[in-house]
C-alpha cells in the first residue's frame, strides 16, 4: 500500500467512523422504543453486526485482507458457530421436536 | 533477541502474502473469537434458563445508557485514531503517528476511566457481582454478567494500553532503524485494539439495551 | 544480518558465548525449549502417577495404613497412615489434571512439537522464538501453582480433573489454585498452538509443499488448531468459577441448591450445566490432541521400520482433518447422564459415531502399512507397533459409551476409567516412548540401550494390560468409578480380585520404568556417537547435523519428493531423502 492509497483510505476511515456513531445512536433510539424482546434483541444485533462489520472489513483491513486470514476466520466462526450452538444442549429437545408414535 | 533472524518477520511471505506477525495475531483473534463466544453463548444459556421474566434489561437494571453510549463513542474514536496513527506512518509521518496514537491511548484510558466510574456508581448503590437483581426478587445472574464480561473486556482494554503505551514511549525509537517492522508492529497493535472496539460494540447493547 | 535474513541460516556471532541461563534456562532455541518441556513433562508425569499409586492401595486394601507413604504424610492426608477420603478426591482430580494438562500435551506438543516440527520442516526455528519461551515459561508457572495447591488449606482440588460444579464452587480453596494454574496452562498452550501453526504455514523449506509434510507435522497442525480454537471455552468456563469462589457469583450454581443438608446461601439462577458444556467443549477436542501427535510418531515410526511408503498417506491427512474438524461437535457425548434431550442426544450419538470413521481410517492404514514391509522391530518399532492394537482396544471399547443407552449403564463404572486410559495411557504414552527412542539419537547424539529398551518396552505392554483390561470387567460387573471405599456397596464385591490386579500391576508398571528411566540419563554419557541418520531415514530432520546446531541446517534444504520413499524401485538405497544433499 503507498501513500497515495493510504490517503484515498483514509477518508474511507472517517466515513466509517461517522457511520459507526450515527449506528450507535440508532441502536440506542431504538432501545427507547421498547420493541417485544425478541424483535429487540434481532435489531440490535442486527445493528451490532453492521457496525461489526464496518469495524472487521475497514478498520482491520479485512476487505483488502489476503485469503489466508479469511480461512483462518472462517474455520474459527465454524466453531463459533458451535459454541453457539451450546445453549440448545441443555434447553432444547427434552420433549422430542417431532412426535414419534406413541 | 533471537541468534536467529527468521523470514517473514517483515517481509510478506510470497504464497501468504502476510508476514508471520500478522498471521499470528489473527490466530490470536481467533482465538479471542472463541473466549468471547464461549461468554456471549454461556449469556444466552443464562438467560433463556432463568427465564425471560427474571431477567432485567440494562435500564431496569439501573446501568446508565447514555453513560454507556458516551463510552462506546469514545472506544470507536479510539479505533479510528488507532487506524489513522498506522495510516500516518504508512504516509511517513511521525508527528502525526505520535498525536493519533498517544489520543487512542488517552481514550482507552478514558474508557477505563469512566467505567471506573459506573463500577463505583453501582457499589455505593449497594450493586455487587454477587447480588443478581435485587428488584426482581428472584436470583438472576445479570450482575454477575455485567460485571464479568465488561471485567474481562476492561481488562483487555487494559493490555491493550499498556503495550501501546511501550511502543510510544520506548518502541518508537525503531522508526529510525527500521521503519517497515515498527509500522508492522503499529498495524498488529491496532488489529488488536479494532479487536477489543469489536466486542464492545457487541457488549454494549447486550448488556445495556436488551 | 539484515541481507541474510531471507534464509535465516546465518548465526549471530554472540551464539556460542552464550550463557548458562541464556542457554538453557531462557532459551529461545526451540530445541532446548523442546527438551525443557520434555524433561518437565516426564517429571509430571511420574509425579502424576505416583499420586495414582497411592489411590491404587486405597482400592485394592481399603482402610490399611500405606506402607512407607503413610507415614510420611501429614495428618490433614492420612489417619495413622490410611488415606482420608478428602485425600483420595484430591489424589483422583490431580492426577487427571497433572496427567492430561502437565503431562501429556507438552510432552506430544510442546517437546515432541517443539523439537521436531522445525527440523521436520526444514525451518531455522519456530517463527516466535521468544514466544516460545513464554511458552514453556507459563507451563512451568501453572505447573508449579498446580503442585503447590497440595499445601492449600484443604488441599488441592478434590472435585475431579473435570471439576463439575457446584461441586468444585463449593469446595476448599485448593480449587481456586486449580483455576489458576489451569488459566496460565491454556496461556502456555495458546501462545504454542499459534507458534506451530504460523511455523508450518510459514517456515516449510522450499519444496516442501502441503502433501510433502511428513504426518507428524499434519498432526500437529491438526492440533493446534484444536489448542487454539477449542481452549478458549474452559478459559471462560475458568473465569466464571474463579468470579463464583471469589466474588460470590452464581454463574454454576442453581437456585435453591442445598448443601450438606443447608440451602445454600448462593444467590443461585446459575446453570451447573453450563460448566459441563464448556468444560467438554474443550475437553472433546482436548481428547484428539492427547492422541493425533501420537499418532503421527506412531506413522513416522512404522514408515521408517517397515522401510515401505506410509500406506494411504492422503487419506490419513484428510481424516486428520476431518477428525480435528468433527471432534468440536462431538462434546456433549460426556453428558448423556445429564438428562438432556433426546433430540440433543441422537445428534450428539450420531456425530459420535461419525467422527470414529476417521480414526479408523487412520489406524487402519496404519495396519496396511506394515503389508510386505521388510519390517525391523528396534525399540520404537515395538512400542509403535504395541500402540496399535491398544489405540483399537481403546477406540472400539469407546463405541458402547458414545450410545446413550449403554452408557447409562456404564458410565459412572470402571469401564470407561479402562476405556480411555487405553486410548491415553498404552496408548499415546506408548506413542510418547517410541518418539523418546526414535528421536533421542537425534536430540543427544547418542543411541539408547537396545536391550534395557526393550525391558522397558516389555514389562511396561504386560503391565499396563495389566492394569486397564481388568477395569473393564470390573465396570460391566457394576464397580462404581466414583467410591473412596469399594467396599461401601454390595455392587460387583465378586471384582474386588480384579482390583488387585490391577493395583500391583500399576506399582510394577512404575518399577518398569527404573530401566527406562536408567537408560534415558546414562545413555547420555555413552563415549560412542550415533550415526547422524541411525535408522535410515528419509525426513529432514535426518539430514542436520547431530545434535543440530543452533539453526538447524547447515545450507537451506531443498525438497524434492514426498516423506516416506522407501525401497524406491532403481533408487540407489532403499530410502530417498526428501532433500538433495547440499555439502551437508
Amino acid at each position: 500500500m503507498d501513500a497515495a492509497e493510504v490517503k484515498a483510505h483514509v477518508r474511507v476511515y472517517v466515513l466509517v467512523f461517522s457511520a459507526l456513531a450515527v449506528l450507535t445512536i440508532v441502536t440506542v433510539a431504538i432501545s427507547y422504543i421498547h420493541l417485544p424482546t425478541p424483535s429487540a434483541i434481532a435489531v440490535a444485533m442486527a445493528v451490532a453486526l453492521v457496525k461489526a462489520g464496518l469495524v472487521a472489513a475497514f478498520f482491520m483491513h479485512l476487505a483488502s485482507e489476503r485469503h489466508i486470514i479469511h480461512w483462518v476466520l472462517i474455520l474459527c466462526l465454524a466453531f463459533f458457530a458451535f459454541v453457539m450452538f451450546l445453549p440448545l444442549g441443555t434447553n432444547l429437545g427434552i420433549e422430542p421436536l417431532w412426535p414419534l408414535s406413541r | 533477541m533471537s541468534a536467529i533472524d527468521l523470514p517473514y518477520q517483515i517481509e510478506p511471505h510470497p504464497v501468504t502474502g502476510v508476514t508471520s506477525g500478522k498471521l499470528g495475531i489473527w490466530l490470536f483473534l481467533a482465538s479471542e473469537v472463541m473466549l468471547f463466544g464461549s461468554l456471549f453463548s454461556s449469556y444466552v444459556l443464562l438467560r433463556v434458563g432463568s427465564g425471560m421474566e427474571f431477567w432485567p434489561s440494562g435500564v431496569e437494571a439501573g446501568l446508565n445508557v447514555p453513560i454507556g453510549t458516551f463510552n462506546t463513542m469514545v472506544l470507536i474514536g479510539s479505533s479510528v485514531t488507532m487506524v489513522m496513527s498506522w495510516a500516518s506512518l504508512k504516509m511517513n509521518k511521525l508527528g502525526a503517528f505520535k498525536g493519533y496514537f498517544a489520543t487512542t491511548i488517552f481514550l482507552g484510558a478514558l474508557f477505563l476511566v469512566v467505567k471506573a466510574f459506573e463500577y463505583s456508581d453501582k457499589f455505593s448503590h449497594g450493586v455487587f457481582p454477587w447480588v443478581g437483581w435485587p428488584e426482581a426478587g428472584d436470583p438472576s445472574t445479570f450482575y454477575a454478567l455485567y460485571f464479568t464480561l465488561t471485567g474481562l473486556h476492561a481488562l483487555h482494554v487494559l493490555l491493550g494500553i499498556l503495550p501501546n503505551l511501550w511502543l510510544l514511549v520506548f518502541g518508537v525509537a525503531m522508526w529510525e532503524t527500521d521503519r517497515e517492522r515498527f509500522t508492522g508492529r503499529i498495524e498488529i497493535a491496532g488489529l488488536y485494539w479494532h479487536f477489543v472496539d469489536l466486542v464492545w460494540i457487541f457488549l454494549f447493547p447486550v448488556l445495556y439495551l436488551l | 544480518m539484515r541481507n541474510t535474513r531471507h534464509w535465516g541460516l546465518t548465526m549471530s556471532d554472540s551464539h556460542d558465548e552464550l550463557n548458562f541461563w541464556r542457554k538453557y534456562v531462557f532459551s529461545t532455541d526451540h530445541k532446548t525449549i523442546g527438551i525443557q518441556y520434555g524433561i518437565t513433562a516426564l517429571v509430571f508425569l511420574f509425579f502424576g502417577f505416583s499420586l495414582m499409586m497411592m489411590m491404587r492401595w486405597q482400592l485394592a486394601y481399603p482402610g490399611q495404613a500405606i506402607p512407607i507413604i503413610g507415614a510420611l504424610l501429614g495428618d490433614t492426608f492420612v489417619n495413622r497412615g490410611a488415606m482420608l477420603p478428602e485425600f483420595y478426591n484430591q489424589l483422583g482430580a490431580m492426577h487427571g489434571t497433572i496427567m492430561v494438562f502437565m503431562g501429556i500435551v507438552p510432552l506430544a506438543v510442546g517437546a515432541f512439537g517443539n523439537f521436531v516440527v522445525p527440523l521436520q520442516i526444514g525451518a531455522a526455528d519456530m517463527a516466535f522464538p521468544r514466544l516460545n519461551m513464554m511458552s514453556y515459561q507459563a507451563f512451568v508457572i501453572g505447573g508449579v501453582i498446580m503442585l503447590l495447591s497440595f499445601l492449600a488449606p484443604g488441599g488441592a482440588a478434590s472435585s475431579g480433573w473435570t471439576s463439575y460444579a457446584p461441586l468444585s464452587d463449593i469446595a476448599t480453596s485448593g480449587q481456586t489454585w486449580w483455576l489458576i494454574g489451569m488459566i496460565f496452562l491454556i496461556f502456555s498452550s495458546l501462545l504454542g498452538a499459534i507458534n506451530f501453526i504460523v511455523t508450518i504455514i510459514h517456515l516449510r523449506a522450499e519444496g516442501m509443499t502441503f502433501f510433502r509434510l511428513p504426518f507428524f507435522v499434519w498432526s500437529q497442525l491438526v492440533t493446534a488448531f484444536l489448542l487454539l480454537l477449542a481452549f478458549p471455552a474452559l478459559q471462560a468456563a475458568a473465569v466464571f468459577q474463579l468470579m463464583d469462589r471469589l466474588a460470590g457469583t452464581s454463574f454454576f450454581l442453581p437456585s435453591g441448591l442445598v448443601v450438606g443438608g443447608e440451602a445454600s446461601a448462593a444467590v443461585g439462577g446459575g446453570s451447573p450445566l453450563l460448566w459441563q458444556h464448556l468444560f467438554w467443549f474443550l475437553a472433546h477436542p482436548e481428547v484428539y490432541v492427547l492422541i493425533l501427535p501420537g499418532m503421527g510418531i506412531v506413522a513416522e515410526v512404522i514408515a521408517i521400520n517397515t522401510r515401505k511408503p506410509l500406506w494411504g498417506y492422503r487419506s490419513m491427512v484428510y481424516s486428520l482433518v476431518f477428525l480435528g474438524f468433527m471432534s468440536f461437535c462431538v462434546w456433549a457425548h460426556h453428558m448423556f447422564l445429564t438428562g438432556m434431550g433426546t433430540t440433543m442426544s441422537t445428534f450428539f450419538q450420531i456425530t459420535t459415531m461419525i467422527i470414529s470413521i476417521p480414526s479408523v481410517i487412520i489406524l487402519s492404514c496404519l495396519v496396511i502399512s506394515l503389508w510386505g514391509g521388510s519390517i525391523r522391530f528396534p525399540v520404537p518399532m515395538l512400542f509403535a507397533l504395541a500402540f496399535l492394537p491398544m489405540f483399537g482396544i481403546g477406540g472400539l471399547t469407546g463405541l458402547p459409551l458414545g450410545l446413550a443407552v449403554p452408557d447409562v449403564y456404564l458410565h459412572d463404572s470402571y469401564y470407561v476409567i479402562g476405556h480411555f486410559h487405553y486410548v491415553v495411557a498404552p496408548g499415546t504414552i506408548f506413542a510418547m516412548f517410541a518418539g523418546i527412542y526414535h528421536w533421542y539419537p537425534k536430540a543427544t547424539g547418542r543411541a539408547m540401550n537396545e536391550s534395557l529398551g526393550k525391558l522397558h518396552f516389555w514389562l511396561s505392554f504386560i503391565f499396563m494390560n495389566g492394569i486397564f483390561m481388568p477395569m473393564m470387567f470390573e465396570g460391566m460387573a457394576g464397580v462404581s468409578r466414583r467410591l473412596f471405599n469399594p467396599e461401601v456397596y454390595n455392587t460387583g464385591l465378586g471384582a474386588h480380585g480384579l482390583t488387585v490386579i490391577s493395583s500391583w500391576s500399576a506399582w510394577c508398571l512404575a518399577l518398569s520404568q527404573l530401566p527406562f528411566i536408567y537408560n534415558f540419563f546414562a545413555s547420555m554419557r555413552k563415549k560412542e556417537r550415533a550415526e547422524e541418520n541411525p535408522w535410515q531415514a528419509t525426513t529432514l530432520e535426518w539430514a542436520t547435523p547431530t545434535p543440530p546446531p543452533h539453526g538447524n541446517f547447515p545450507s537451506p534444504p531443498v525438497v524434492e519428493r514426498g516423506p516416506y520413499e522407501y525401497s524406491v524401485p532403481g533408487a540407489a538405497s532403499d530410502f530417498s531423502p526428501q532433500a538433495v544433499k547440499q555439502g551437508v
